[in-house]
């Protein structure tokens, strides 16, 4: 049979083949053991030498050309097969996935993750205390005895006489100064309560206090870090803020501190009294006797201490309208936070 | 304090505007609270008097008046129930704009008829003039009002009020004197210190006094004035000038204690000289006597209330109000001026544990200028005698050996200026601030030594002055540094969990962070633990906020309730923070365990609506699996348990230990718990002590072997109340070190099972480190785990 002949009909059957296993079928009637170009091959002794060579060649080449088609035939089939399942298994990658949804934290949550976040780059770390405290820890070591106006200003919850829920998170500056030694360096946020609601009060409430005890610590040392503090939380490298005298009997100088208003950019509106100014700390330097109940050298040591109201920063930096929000824990407003 | 602006610039009267000057006292620690217009705004009103008047025809309760304004007489007709021939009255004329209501537009007078009368302009009240909040009648102005005049010259109502919220600290800004003072220092300028020159006493009479509470009341000044005319009407400009400061007025002599009250920071009192017995005597009140106060209160008196008495009777609560039976009324002629200095710490609190505030226990409580009381005397003598008349006494005085003497010097080193506040300041800066604010100063080695005034009674040690210093100086002209200081490492442990971090586990797992009350109702407390021993507040603010929660699953259920009532459809919520557990009902505030908690809730769907998977509910798996995640932050393992737990289902709760310790509690509620609570969902409910998860290990590495794996899956027959964990601990116990891993796939009960047995389905994974395993190996291995949960729990191979 004419060797081109059979080579031209496999090529034909080949690029006729429209599955593998047709392909495949080709392959072994022209390739297979009893394949036609095969079997070509066994004729080849009864040729002379001299020919047999040549023709030995001429087989090998038409065998080669038919594989070499099935090769490509067979990749061209394979690709299609390929594109066909991936085209039926397309999906619509519009929709949503599937699983679980993220929850969140609440806000009064985050708000003082990024107080301690900052706090804690400058060395600060975070400390906790009871929530029920006594009497010493809450007002006496904090130069507030029994007979102090002050007191009247705090609304204590009081379980009896000598008991109470914390008012403030002072106390965890007493309790850390009784059992370390300057250098000291804490910030102690948490819950707090006072005996007062209505609409800009809730009987509880969070507030971070921060303490700092080492040598040559000054007023303008306390100025200097909150005034950082409160750019880096506002995120506002030209916040402006104000330093106003005020009292703490646990303080002296004691400042309250007015950032300018970040609704209105200190021009006066209602979130800020038509003032420009909107107080969100208190600070000052420790009072010798709230050192001396502690047992801290006030020849040696200096310190400063601040405490500042959670929900207060959450609400400004958040923008909520309403305080009382914070703890009915409606899942449409924690969300928001999320 | 709230005063008239006019006022304090009658005694210090600097060239600045009043914002100015607000600006400026609040940079001074004397925060404006607010500034106020002394009346409303309004033109075209004058001083003018009815001359006559006639009913309306037709109607009963308006009056046709005759009003003269000085130049005419006008027709205006009046409905107020005080209008009266002769009474001298505000009037609006044709054309006068009066202060709208809150938010609204000006009121403009125009000619009117009112029931056919015509009416050309209106008499006015202290409301519609926005002098008062309310009115009963027209505002009587007194008889010798100059006709004519405009309102706003005649009251001098060109004023502001101005409101302070002072510290308790500055009790001597308590005054218009002190507040000057203020003024005069800050601004450098004149200040009118009047002091009153004893006055000339016309009569020898006095009335005996006895201080038998000497470290209470340390000094007592008296005085008799005779015949005074208490009808006498108290003149116009003390009556704005007290209701500037939001004082009523009441009588001339009362009017006038309150406005030396206001004016110099002393509280007085004045008593009926007829209606006192034998001798005033000031002492503490024995217990259970009663008074009837000013107020009309009648209260009962502790031991520890310092009062004045006589032979027969409680006078006053001191510092705090005078009783009616003492009090100065209509008949009175003779009176008895009182002008005392008590303790500050003794009357501190009195006041409010009778439910009182007044102006007197205010300015009492934080202390009053120790060297004013005689003073007060005179400026009050003297007002008495221009209004009402009167004979004057002599002044009494009663000092006591623990009257507050005159301050005592305080050594302020140059050095610590710089050291505490971190500024330089000259010398003679300092000693010039000092001097200003009325201080003694004397240079003195390394530094000065400083005497405060009388009225600066909060001025005690070197901080106080360092303070006065700066606060004078400015504290927003120092320059703001950074501290520089000991930078000290501080280690947070390795294989410690941050709360954030366990927070943050179960946020990934779709849970929300609630934060509730941490007194809770005790109806619910009581049905969330019913056994727990509770702490209750002394003084709650209401009684669902009155016990401390021993759980924190009363929050979070109540923010379940609250979101399920809201229409939603799955709720997730976990809550951080401590529950308070007293050791038993009895055992009162002082064995109370703070504990850290962490626990959540949920309820609803699994997961949000969606397309890809049928809607399918929460389960007990689903909240274990959560608690499972947060125990998988512990280092030590923990062991759950089906255990009964009142609150929770029987059958779907257990206990988790860790090294025997109960640490916390997974299940679902009750249905009798949530009937109670009114929840109609199935709810699962987890609470965990934060020390269970905590601590974690630092990773321990241990290399990982190059050799296969072989894995053999097994299903047993046991009985169907075996718990799952009792068989993994017995192939663990009974396994060698080959086995690594234990899979649970499958539990199966039903065809093929026989009744009241299980079918258990398990993989075995083995492996050993070094070589491969061969199946002899691995089949003895099975062999034996096999026999022995046979011998165990007569476990058969399922077919």
């Amino acid at each position: 049979m004419d060797l081109q002949k059979l080579t031209a009909d496999a090529q034909d059957k080949i690029n006729a083949a429209d599955n593998l296993e047709s392909l495949d079928q080709v392959r072994v009637d022209y390739l297979g053991k009893k394949g036609e170009l095969t079997s070509l091959l066994k004729t080849l002794g009864k040729l002379p030498a001299d020919e047999r060579k040549i023709a030995g060649q001429d087989i090998n080449n038409a065998k080669r050309d038919v594989q070499q088609t099935l090769e490509q035939r067979k990749q061209a089939l394979e690709t299609e097969k390929l594109n066909a399942r991936l085209t039926g298994e397309k999906v619509d990658v519009t929709l949503p996935g599937r699983g679980q949804n993220i929850g969140g934290l609440h806000p009064v949550t985050k708000t003082m993750e990024r107080i301690e976040d900052l706090f804690s780059r400058l060395g600060f770390t975070v400390e906790q205390g009871p929530e029920i405290e006594d009497d010493f820890h809450n007002f006496e070591a904090l130069n507030i005895p029994s007979h102090h106006p002050a007191r009247a200003m705090h609304d204590t919850f009081y379980f009896d006489a000598n008991t109470l829920l914390r008012t403030h998170t002072s106390p965890v500056q007493v309790r850390h100064m009784e059992t370390n030694e300057p250098p000291l360096r804490i910030i102690a946020p948490g819950r707090v309560y006072r005996c007062d609601s209505d609409l800009t009060h809730t009987p509880m409430f969070h507030q971070v206090e921060g303490l700092l005890v080492d040598e040559n610590v000054s007023f303008a040392d306390l100025m200097g870090t909150l005034a950082d503090f409160l750019k880096q939380f506002f995120e506002n490298e030209d916040l402006k803020t104000r330093f106003r005298p005020s009292y703490f009997p646990f303080t002296e100088p004691s400042s309250e501190v007015d950032i300018q208003c970040v609704m209105c950019e200190g021009k006066g509106c209602r979130v800020c009294s038509h003032t420009g100014w909107l107080e969100v700390l208190g600070c000052g330097i420790v009072h010798p006797k709230v050192f001396e109940s502690a047992g801290i050298d006030t020849e040696k040591y200096t310190g400063y201490a601040f405490g500042m109201g959670v929900e207060r920063l959450a609400m400004l930096r958040y923008g909520v309208n309403d305080l009382r929000l914070f703890f009915e824990n409606d899942l449409k407003f924690l969300q928001q936070f999320a | 304090m709230k005063f008239s602006e006019q006022w304090l610039r009658s005694w210090a009267n600097p060239s600045i505007s009043t914002q100015e000057m607000c600006d400026q006292l609040t940079m001074a620690g004397l925060e404006v609270d607010s500034v106020e217009p002394a009346a409303g705004e309004f033109t075209e009103v004058v001083v003018a008097r009815v001359e006559s008047l006639e009913k309306h025809p037709d109607a009963d309760k308006l009056n046709v008046c005759q009003v003269t304004d000085g130049t005419e007489i006008l027709q205006i007709v009046c409905g107020a129930a005080n209008v009266r021939q002769g009474l001298v009255i505000p009037l609006a004329k044709i054309g006068a704009l009066l202060p709208g209501a809150t938010g609204e537009k000006p009121l403009k007078i125009k000619p009117a008829k009112l029931r056919g009368v015509a009416s050309s302009g209106m008499l006015c009240s202290e409301k519609e003039l926005g002098l008062a909040d309310s009115a009963e009648g027209l505002m009587e102005l007194p008889d010798d009002a100059p006709i004519g005049q405009n309102i706003r010259e005649y009251l001098q109502l060109e004023d502001n009020i101005i409101e302070l919220d002072l510290t308790p600290n500055r009790g001597d800004c308590l005054s218009i004197t002190g507040i000057a003072r203020e003024l005069g220092v800050l601004n450098q300028c004149e200040v009118t210190e009047q002091l009153w020159a004893p006055y000339k006493q016309t009569i020898n009479d006095t009335f005996p006094v006895e201080i038998q509470a000497d470290e209470a009341c340390t000094y007592y000044a008296g005085r008799v004035i005779r015949g005074v005319n208490v009808k006498a009407k108290t003149p116009l400009w003390m009556l704005e000038r007290l209701r500037r400061s939001g004082i009523r007025g009441l009588s001339p002599v009362v009017d006038v204690t309150n406005y030396v009250m206001l004016e110099l920071g002393q509280p007085m009192h004045a008593f009926d000289l007829q209606k006192l017995d034998g001798k005033i005597q000031v002492r503490f009140s024995k217990n259970h006597e009663k008074v009837t106060l000013l107020d009309g209160k009648s209260i009962d008196l502790q031991e520890t209330a310092l009062v004045i008495a006589d032979d027969s009777k409680i006078l006053a609560l001191a510092g705090v109000m005078g009783g009616e039976d003492s009090a100065v009324d209509d008949s009175t002629t003779d009176i008895f001026l009182e002008s005392a200095f008590f303790k500050p710490e003794i009357i501190a609190g009195k006041a409010r544990s009778y439910g009182l505030h007044t102006e007197s226990s205010h300015r009492f409580e934080r202390g009053v200028d120790t060297e004013m009381q005689v003073h007060a005397i005179e400026r009050a003598t003297e007002l008495i005698r221009e209004i009402c008349g009167g004979d004057v006494g002599p002044v009494i005085e009663h000092k006591t050996t623990h009257h507050p003497e005159a301050a005592i010097p305080i050594h302020l080193r140059s050095n610590q200026i710089k050291r505490v506040l971190g500024i330089e300041l000259a010398e003679d800066e300092v000693t010039e601030i000092l001097r200003r604010l009325g201080m003694e100063v004397k240079v003195y080695p390394d530094g000065w030594l400083v005497k405060a005034p009388s009225f600066r009674f909060d001025i005690q040690i070197e901080a106080d002055l360092l303070e006065e210093v700066v606060r004078v100086y400015g504290y927003n002209n120092i320059p703001r540094t950074r501290p520089s200081y000991h930078a000290v490492v501080q280690v947070q442990p390795e294989a410690e969990n941050s709360l954030n971090t366990l927070k943050r586990c179960l946020v990934n797992r779709g849970y929300f962070e609630a934060i509730s009350y941490s007194f809770v109702d005790p109806k619910w407390q009581k049905i969330l633990d019913p056994q727990a021993p509770t702490i209750a507040l002394a003084n709650p603010l209401s009684s669902e906020m009155s016990v401390m929660r021993t759980t924190m699953w009363a929050g979070l259920l109540n923010a379940l309730k609250h979101n399920v009532n809201r229409q939603q459809s799955r709720v997730r919520l976990f809550e951080t923070g401590l529950c308070f557990k007293p050791e038993s009902e009895t055992s009162g505030v002082d064995a109370i365990t703070q504990e850290p908690m962490f626990a959540g809730v949920i309820c609803g769907d699994l997961h949000h609506e969606q397309w890809a998977e049928k809607t399918q509910k929460v389960d007990f798996f689903d909240v274990k699996a959560d608690v499972e995640a947060l125990l998988s932050f512990s280092e030590a393992d923990s062991i759950f348990t089906a255990a009964e737990n009142p609150v929770l289902h029987p059958g779907q709760s257990a206990c988790i230990r860790q090294n025997d310790e109960i640490v916390g509690w997974v299940g679902a509620l009750h249905p009798e718990v949530q009937k109670a609570l009114d929840i109609d969902q199935r709810v699962y409910v987890f609470e965990l002590k934060q020390s269970a998860i905590v601590n974690n290990n630092v990773p321990a590495f241990s290399p990982l072997s190059r050799f296969p794996e072989v894995r053999r899956d097994l299903a047993i027959l046991v009985d169907e109340a075996l718990p799952v964990a009792d068989i993994l601990s017995v192939i663990k116990a009974s396994s060698s070190d080959l086995v690594k891993e234990t899979q649970i796939f499958d539990i199966y009960q039903g065809k093929g099972v026989a009744e009241g047995t299980k079918s258990v389905a398990f993989g075995l994974i083995l492996q050993e480190f070094s070589r491969t395993l061969t199946d002899t190996e691995v089949d003895t291995e099975i062999g034996n785990i096999v026999s022995t949960l046979n011998q165990q729990f007569a476990a058969t191979l399922r077919e």
